[in-house]
């Protein structure tokens, strides 16, 4: 089965062109980052890609609209808004949700909003190698579609291996739970990402990602692309 | 599903923050119920509280300060290291041991509360990290070596405000690293549950002696009640000895330029749901104080709780009258404040009650040179 390949960009004038990039690389998820000012969960690439647009007037209404441009350019690829509590608290949570679904997004991660606070709120859910069994049953059963398996305990950003926890939260949410598994935090290169396809269903890369965006729509999609090919072969 | 409702205040706190964390949230706070519920760590932290910290501290009659009316300052100054902060430091310590973690990271904005982490890391043998922001560390260099003398490691924050704001998210993102061989020693009444309550109860203890000793040289209790609030850790810690007491007035005192619950939205900061300051669009503002301790864009829940329900009162004071109130306490009183106390001082002198006590939340050794530099100006 082919495995999901998933794509983490900051909201930014460029990039609907950019998204466009990467799913002829071959994504077949894009998450769109609507930055935030204290983004807890995100190492430095991603917070400094957030300070940037920020920087930008990249605020929530203008990443609506970066989303309703994306789902022009690609008008068959899931895209996923990922962001922080605040920027829901501000807009509306109900508001932002109904918002952003008109503006074509599939689905939503909030990413210091864990399972249980908000359940109304449809999103996909994390789960951490801290995750009790629990609690990743509850991820599992509230969950958008996929489960996003956060590899490691830390922040986003590349690592050099692959999380030697990740085999370890794989086989406890294959236990507790039907939902894809999608593993994301600290993959960046194919051989990760070849790595990772012998376990989980598909992976997210973030902060080599936005590194390789910053290089222009070409660059990206050749970094996408062999993300693609790695997964294909695994 | 409900766990994540335990720890509100009202609309306020809750646990926003990356799933990462919250298994050793859940943890934190079972170990916290059962060691409320014990016997022995109530008579640890006593003993320590007395034999080590200096416990009770006295209650001051500042007659010169204030001519006119009766003014007592609740005298946290006094206390080892010489600020609040260490109640809690010590009860964390205290309770990260009994949780079986031996490496505590910290955020500190003035420096008081990481020098209050890093003496309990020294006294009790655990590896201290603290965050602190780089202008922070310039305006309070004395605590910053300070800690360092104390054998804990000081992480400079190079981005964003680099402040309060930036090494607490920094010391929550080493937490979400570390999580399994770290307990996170918040230093006030924020973040994600059980923080905040579990900072009260560690501060009420100032609250619990000063109503005490009010009442043993009055025979009534205050008209009011004054802490200036950052955090708001000092002033919940006050304010909760006088809950209880309807006909208290509760005034926290905030920084102008920090006024959270004056000028806030509600938002979301450092894991908790609470009045912050933030733009229509929920990205944090900037706070601006003279005073590292006060420049803070959020505050407890606990905070924004009382002043939706009116029991406490929120004012403001700026950095000038903050000022004035630091030299005029020195030259009156011969006590040197804190730079944040000075800002519930300014505010006690013109309020309209006689009886009030006001919580001097920390000495003002590691102002010196911040307040003198802003003094020299009037010529004074």
């Amino acid at each position: 089965m082919r495995k999901a390949l998933v794509v983490y960009l900051m909201s930014e004038p460029e990039t609907p062109e950019l998204a466009r990039a990467a799913v002829e690389g071959g994504a077949d998820v894009v998450e769109l980052g609507f930055p935030f000012s204290d983004p807890l969960a995100d190492g430095p690439v991603i917070r400094r890609a957030a300070e940037r647009a920020l920087a930008r007037g990249m605020r929530t209404r203008a990443c609506l609209e970066v989303l309703a441009r994306t789902r022009e350019l690609v008008p068959d690829t899931p895209l996923v808004p990922m962001t922080y509590s605040s920027i829901f608290e501000a807009y509306g949570w109900e508001r932002l949700a109904e918002d952003a679904r008109a503006a074509g997004a599939t689905s939503l991660i909030v990413a210091d909003l864990p399972a249980g606070e908000r359940p109304e709120l449809r999103r996909v859910q994390l789960v951490a190698p801290t995750s009790t069994d629990e609690r990743i049953r509850l991820a599992g059963e509230l969950t958008d579609g996929w489960l996003y398996l956060v590899t490691l305990a830390g922040t986003t950003g590349a690592r050099g291996e692959v999380s030697p926890a990740l085999p370890g939260l794989v086989e406890r949410a294959r236990r507790l739970t039907s939902a894809p598994l999608y593993a994301g935090f600290g993959i960046s290169t194919p051989d990760h990402a070849h790595a990772v396809a012998g376990l989980a269903d598909g992976i997210v890369v973030g902060s080599r990602a936005l590194q390789a965006a910053e290089e222009g729509p070409s660059a990206l999609r050749a970094y996408v692309a062999s993300l693609r090919e790695a997964l294909d072969e695994a | 599903m409900t766990e994540a409702r335990v720890g509100s205040f009202g609309v306020y706190g809750g646990r926003f923050v990356p799933e990462t964390l919250i298994p050793a949230l859940e943890e934190l706070e079972r170990g916290w119920r059962e060691a409320l519920a014990d016997e022995r760590f109530r008579a640890e932290l006593h003993e320590l509280a007395t034999t080590y910290a200096g416990r009770p501290t006295p209650l001051t009659l500042a007659e010169r300060f204030a001519p006119g009316k009766r003014i007592y300052l609740k005298r946290e100054d006094l206390l080892h290291t010489g600020a609040h902060k260490l109640n809690n430091a010590l009860g964390q310590a205290v309770l990260a041991r009994r949780l079986g973690k031996r490496r505590i990271v910290a955020e500190t904005g003035a420096g008081q509360h990481g020098v209050a982490s890093a003496t309990v890391c020294a006294r009790f043998g655990l590896q201290c990290v603290v965050y602190m922001g780089e202008e922070d560390m310039r305006r309070q260099r004395p605590n910053v070596e300070r800690m360092r003398l104390l054998g804990a490691e000081v992480r400079a924050v190079d981005f964003g405000t680099r402040t309060l704001k930036e090494a607490t998210s920094e010391a929550i993102r080493d937490w979400i690293t570390n999580v399994e061989t770290t307990h996170y020693l918040i230093g006030s009444c924020v973040g994600p549950a059980p923080y905040p309550e579990l900072v009260a109860e560690l501060q009420s203890v100032i609250g619990r002696e000063a109503r005490e000793q009010v009442l043993a040289a009055e025979g009534r209790l205050p008209e009011a009640v004054v802490a200036c609030v950052g955090g708001g850790s000092n002033a919940i810690g006050i304010f909760h000895g006088f809950l209880d007491d309807p006909e208290v007035r509760l005034v926290g005192v905030e920084a102008a330029g920090a006024a959270s619950l004056r000028s806030g939205r509600t938002g979301v900061l450092h894991g908790a749901r609470s009045s912050v300051l933030a733009d229509e669009d929920g990205q944090i503002a900037d706070a601006h104080s003279i005073s590292a301790g006060l420049d803070y864009p959020g505050v407890g829940p606990e905070h924004a709780y009382l002043r939706d329900s009116g029991r406490a009162e929120y004012v403001t004071a700026t950095d000038e009258e903050a000022l004035a109130a630091f030299r005029d306490l020195a030259r009156t009183e011969g006590i040197i404040p804190a730079l944040e106390p000075a800002h519930a001082l300014a505010r006690a002198r013109d309020l309209d009650a006689e009886l009030v006590v006001v919580g001097l939340s920390g000495r003002g050794d590691k102002d010196l040179a911040e307040a003198l530099a802003a003094l020299r100006p009037d010529g004074k």
